[in-house]
């Protein structure tokens, strides 16, 4: 049943962003300053809201373990933060690529990228905590509180980098999303739609493997406390 | 016993055993210096390019120092199971966590103020002028960076490669905060005021005491009594 | 009333559970021997019980108290398996810390007069790194009952204590006992813990699987416990 559902989220996901491709590629026009490559705000823009939905519903479900200590929620805290670490590396990717192009150069310390990049060492810590807390509880605890911390710092760092930017007076994000041509609107959407369900079916995956893993460490104490 | 009596009580204890043992101290302080040296060969500069990132150079200094303080806070608790005690004891959670935050702050304030005059003089840095302010900013950015090391000293303490972890998850959180920091020493070294744009920075570095301070506070029961 | 009492408690590590549904009453003034093998949940149980742990599930109530209220964690003596001393402060230091953090109306006093008790009088000023083992036992003894509290938790007190350090902590329990506190002390030196005690509870792979008065059958024969009440071994 499980598996069912995931492929067909999986599926889904994916056929919708192939007829989307479809619809960018063969029926929008080039823009007028950037040409072809401005299409990549198809997968940018979308990779950078799916990452942050997954990164709040870690936290959510962080804050919820630390309620009710069900392990349910930390398996799910930790599924979200994989599977939005990775859309937020699509993100940086896509927008080092694009700069690459607009601009010559493969980094700007725009305030969007900067932004991501912070989200991403964040969370990357998260990631690195897990493994080196050997008892499970605690592992849990430990990665809820840190996932708390890190998703408060959030706000702040958009905070200090513009702050940062007014003085220094960096370049124009390589992104502009104001003005778009409206009808830009509805594959952007349905690329955000797209990325939700491939990222839901991921999480769930995920989340049967962290059940599982569980399993196997209680049927390992088990063995040995016989 | 008060919750504000057990504050003092360990952190005139901390303060105490490290002035007796004078471990994290010395380390800290030689650390710091060994950087601002070591920073002088990285930099081969006229003085006026060296103003503008003496801001910077003397956080990441400081930053480097801090990390070695916070990372010995809680871990003195743990030989002779000290921090079973200290939990155990009808002092509250946050009372621990606040009295080894203090303690780390006044350590660090030390560290920061002995290499102050020495930045000053290996970088031909004039910073009298702007004493009291430079007081105010270094004040409340060190409590930031030592509120959240302390939490994540707790964090850590149990953690294998203790040592390596704590800069990882700490710095990344601290970006801002260092990013305000560092913005403003440079304005002030160059003779600006704190206000206008400065007031923002300080803003923000009241701002990210107050979340973080709260956030730590309500945590850190979470942290230690798992 | 009960001095402790723990209510078909549960502690999970992860999905293991290292205590399931273990259920005790502690009466008040009595000293309870907690048997078990390693491994069985003891540390675990005490644990719980000195407010170190919260159980996954079950109910803790210490002295009619919650488990965590700071009152009942102010009338509590636990000692662990470390000493729970500063290394770098003096003897006296370190009991005039606790003292203070314990609550203890005049924590100076108390601490001189503890040091008496154990026979540390002469180094009170020395740093507990510098004392010999035996010394340092007798410090950590000297912190437990500091505050003269109403219930000790004592895990495996008597493990790897030299002569002195013995006699001076079964003075210290036949003190406790003559003001009327309870003490429940683990261990697996089945011979020692008979003779102490009142009332034994016997811990089987976090089952409690006996709990009750001591019985002459349990001093004669110490393994009767465990061929009675414990698990067959597989």
């Amino acid at each position: 049943m499980r598996d069912k559902v995931i492929l067909s989220l999986a599926a889904l996901g994916t056929l919708l962003m192939v007829w989307n491709f479809n619809t960018i590629f063969l029926h929008l026009p080039d823009e007028a300053q950037q040409g072809a490559i401005y299409r990549i705000i198809f997968i940018h823009v979308p990779a950078a809201i799916g990452a942050y939905t997954f990164y709040s519903v870690a936290v959510l479900s962080s804050v919820m373990f630390l309620v009710k200590k069900n392990f349910k929620y930390d398996s799910l805290a930790v599924a979200c933060v994989e599977v939005g670490q990775v859309f937020t590396l699509v993100n940086l990717v896509t927008g080092s690529i694009w700069g690459r192009i607009i601009w010559g150069i493969w980094w700007t310390w725009d305030m969007r990228l900067t932004t991501q990049l912070i989200c991403f060492l964040l969370y990357l810590g998260y990631l690195l905590l897990r493994p080196s807390v050997t008892e499970p509880t605690q592992r849990a605890t430990m990665s809820a509180i840190l996932a708390i911390f890190a998703f408060a710092d959030i706000p702040i760092v958009v905070m200090a980098i513009r702050l940062k930017n007014v003085r220094t007076q960096h370049p124009q994000p390589v992104l502009e999303t104001g003005g778009l041509d409206p009808s830009f609107w509805p594959p952007l959407l349905i690329s955000f739609i797209a990325v939700l369900l491939i990222g839901c079916a991921l999480v769930m995956l995920r989340l049967h493997q962290e059940t599982s893993r569980r399993e196997i460490d209680y049927l390992r104490r088990e063995v040995h406390a016989l | 016993m008060s919750g504000w009596s057990a504050v003092l009580a360990i952190a005139r204890k901390d303060l105490r055993t490290e002035l007796r043992t004078k471990e994290s101290i010395n380390a800290s302080a030689s650390f710091a210096l060994v950087i601002l040296v070591l920073f002088s060969f990285a930099f081969d500069l006229g003085r006026p390019e060296l103003l503008e990132i003496a801001g910077g150079l003397l956080w990441l200094v400081y930053s480097f120092a801090g990390a070695l303080i916070v990372n010995r806070s809680f871990a003195r608790e743990l030989p002779n199971d000290c921090l079973d005690v200290l939990i155990a004891s009808p002092a509250p959670g946050w009372a621990i966590f606040l009295g080894k935050a203090v303690s780390c702050f006044l350590l660090l304030m030390a560290v920061e103020l002995i290499s102050l005059p020495v930045f000053g003089i290996f970088y031909n840095v004039h910073w009298a002028g702007a004493f009291f302010s430079l007081l105010l900013v270094i004040g409340l950015a060190t409590w930031g960076i030592t509120v959240v090391g302390a939490a994540f000293s707790a964090v850590t303490v149990n953690v294998r490669l203790r040592e390596l972890m704590l800069p990882v998850l700490l710095y990344p959180i601290l970006i801002p905060l260092l990013s305000a920091a560092m913005e403003l020493t440079t304005a002030l070294v160059n003779g600006e005021g704190l206000g206008g744009d400065n007031g923002a920075g300080v803003r923000l570095l009241v701002g990210f005491d107050v979340i973080f301070t709260s956030l730590a506070i309500y945590l850190v029961e979470f942290i230690l009594v798992v | 009333m009960l001095a402790a009492a723990a209510d078909r408690v549960w502690k999970y590590f992860g999905d293991y559970p290292a205590l399931r549904g273990a259920t005790i009453e502690v009466r008040q003034g009595s000293c309870v021997a907690l048997i078990g093998r390693n491994g069985a949940g003891k540390t675990t149980l005490l644990r719980i019980l000195a407010s170190l742990s919260k159980p996954s599930k079950g109910e803790v109530t210490l002295l009619g108290l919650s488990a965590r209220s700071s009152e009942a964690r102010r009338r509590i003596g636990y000692l662990g398996h470390g000493i729970g001393v500063y290394d770098d402060l003096s003897a006296f230091e370190n009991l005039s810390l606790f003292g203070s953090l314990m609550g203890v109306a005049n924590p100076t006093e108390a601490a001189k007069k503890a040091l008496d008790r154990v026979g540390l009088s002469r180094v009170r000023d020395g740093l507990a790194r510098e004392f010999s083992r035996g010394m340092r036992q007798r410090l950590a003894v000297a912190r437990a009952f500091l505050h003269e509290p109403d219930l000790l938790l004592l895990d495996e007190p008597f493990t790897s204590l030299d002569d002195r350090a013995i006699a001076v902590l079964q003075q210290l329990l036949a003190d406790a006992r003559g003001r009327g506190a309870t003490i429940v002390m683990s261990t697996h030196q089945i011979r020692e813990a008979m003779e102490l005690a009142s009332d034994v509870a016997l811990l089987e792979r976090g089952r409690m699987v006996f709990a009750g008065p001591r019985t002459t059958e349990m001093v004669l024969d110490p393994g009767w416990l465990y061929r009675t009440y414990g698990e067959q071994q597989a």
